[in-house]
């Protein structure tokens, strides 16, 4: 069975109840009582199509694909301006995370989303020696699109990435070295045996 | 007298990283203030706010668990400090969450003891911000005490940013005003642009980098409101505030045909420089836009 059918079975007419078992947080979703101060607060607010709060009224409506599909989530910049001001104290910053992850996961995420394809080469960037290498990241980043889009993109960013160099910011042989602990091996063991945990729990194992 | 704190440098203030200055001049800074950090061995990334998409729950806790349990195991009884805002949060995030949940408690110690350290995570440790141990464990009459040149004639706006400020935050401050940074400002001796009203606006963090565009529309209001309210420079506790805000001001004069050119400094350079430091001690080399005007405060002998 695929990992999509696999998570929604026991809840197929339920998406609260789906969301409460799989999405970090998700539990806090019914205690929404729609007051909108976090639709407010989202720097990113003209982007959202459907804010916080229309998503979680979405999720208690059942709708399901139009939720996990949309771009909605992926314009969340993680600044915590909702939960410090939110009357019920829902953690909504994590929601929106946890939500991302398991569209993400179920592969219902938009594809072309610049901020999704941006969050996995950054996982898969720290994942692989447990620290984070700075060049190997923006150059991931500026080839995502392949390697004629890469080029332009690189060159749009030239003055900034001589900035950093000139200024000892930016370590020119980090395709090389870098971003390493020395432990690797335990992180990789680790964290192999985190995501399966997670995804039993989820359903997805 | 020596303080002793278990440090967690955070992947931007390596070697050749994005916030190399940063770590330059907190180093500085702790010299003169009797802070001693200890490094954390080994440490590894803590997910940043980005993490999530593809680290999902667990592996992000086991991630910032890691660091705790090697801080405990390592540095035991010394609080943990952190530079990094993403860092700080994270850690602080993750031992909240075990502390609420036993099932995520067992997993991320069954997690952990792949690493070797499935014993070692207690949990207990106070996870620090670097300037809540200047306030509350320094304090800023013992921080102003040795200043040798007061940065006077320096219009400094204090821009907090998100992720030092929410959800956690300093302790007796605002969330939506939050005074610390204009009163470090005075401390060594310039002027805060008190009324800087961009100070918590969100710089896109992550989304910088994916969202170009949108973010830059953010940071143009941050910048653009320091220079409305005179100011000469931007000082910020954060590395992703400071890349952020520094590095695209000339994308963003072509794109709105703004005339962007403003400083963007951390607290620990206006400290070091403030407390006799060379401009490199500083690390202002560090910095692409420069501020001149504290490298000239710093190549002046002191009174
Ligand atoms: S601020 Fe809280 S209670 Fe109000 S709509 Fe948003 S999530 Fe619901
Ligand atoms: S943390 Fe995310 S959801 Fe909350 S206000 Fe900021 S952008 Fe919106």
């Amino acid at each position: 069975m695929s990992d999509r059918r696999m998570a929604v079975g026991n809840y197929r007419n339920d998406f609260l109840k789906e969301v409460e078992a799989n999405v970090e947080d998700g539990e806090w979703v019914k205690m929404c009582m729609q007051c909108g101060v976090c639709a407010g607060s989202c720097p990113l607010g003209p982007y959202w199509e459907h804010p916080p709060q229309e998503i979680f009224m979405m999720i208690r409506a059942g709708l399901r694909d139009d939720v996990l599909s949309s771009e909605s989530m992926w314009m969340c910049t993680s600044c915590y301006n909702c939960i410090v001001r939110c009357p019920r104290e829902l953690p909504i910053t994590h929601i929106m995370h946890g939500l991302a992850n398991y569209a993400h996961r179920l592969g219902l995420a938009p594809k072309m989303n610049p901020t999704r394809r941006f969050a996995k080469l950054f996982w898969n960037n720290i994942a692989a020696g447990g620290r984070a290498n700075e060049l190997k990241l923006s150059l991931g980043l500026y080839f995502m699109d392949g390697f004629a889009t890469g080029i332009k993109k690189s060159l749009q960013m030239l003055p900034i990435g001589l900035g950093m160099l000139k200024t000892r910011r930016l370590n020119p042989f980090g395709l090389l070295a870098g971003g390493n602990c020395k432990d690797r091996k335990g992180i990789q063991a680790m964290l192999k045996k985190a995501k399966e945990l997670e995804d039993k729990r989820k359903g997805f194992a | 007298m020596t303080k002793q704190y278990s440090f967690y440098p955070g992947c931007s203030s390596e070697t050749k990283a994005s916030a190399v200055n940063y770590m330059t001049s907190v180093n500085a800074m702790c010299k003169t203030l009797g802070i001693a950090l200890n490094e954390i061995p080994d440490w590894n990334c803590c997910g940043a706010s980005i993490g999530y998409a593809e680290g999902g729950e667990l592996p992000r806790h086991a991630m910032n668990a890691r660091n705790i349990a090697l801080s405990e195991k390592h540095n035991p009884g010394q609080d943990i400090v952190a530079t990094c805002a993403a860092c700080w949060l994270g850690a602080k995030e993750t031992q909240r969450c075990l502390q609420h949940s036993r099932r995520l408690l067992d997993d991320t110690k069954t997690a952990l003891s792949e690493a070797g350290l499935g014993k070692d995570y207690k949990g207990e440790v106070p996870i620090r911000h670097m300037v809540e141990v200047l306030i509350e464990d320094i304090g800023y009459e013992a921080l102003a005490k040795p200043v040798v040149k007061p940065l006077t004639d320096i219009k400094i706006a204090g821009y907090v940013g998100c992720q030092t400020n929410r959800p956690f935050g300093v302790a007796g401050e605002s969330f939506e005003n939050p005074k610390y940074l204009d009163k470090l400002v005075e401390t060594v001796g310039g002027e805060p642009a008190k009324k800087y009203d961009q100070k918590v606006t969100c710089c896109g963090g992550a989304l910088a980098f994916s969202e170009p565009e949108k973010s830059q529309a953010q940071i143009r209001k941050i910048v653009e409101s320091a220079y409305d309210h005179g100011a000469e420079m931007i000082v910020t506790p954060c590395p992703v505030c400071q890349m952020n805000v520094e590095i695209y001001q000339d994308q963003i004069n072509a794109r709105y045909g703004t005339k962007f050119h403003m400083p963007v400094t951390y607290y620990s350079q206006l400290m070091t420089v403030a407390y006799g430091g060379t401009a490199k001690q500083a690390g202002l080399d560090g910095n692409i836009i420069r501020a001149e005007k504290l490298e000239k405060i710093a190549a002046k002998p002191a009174k």
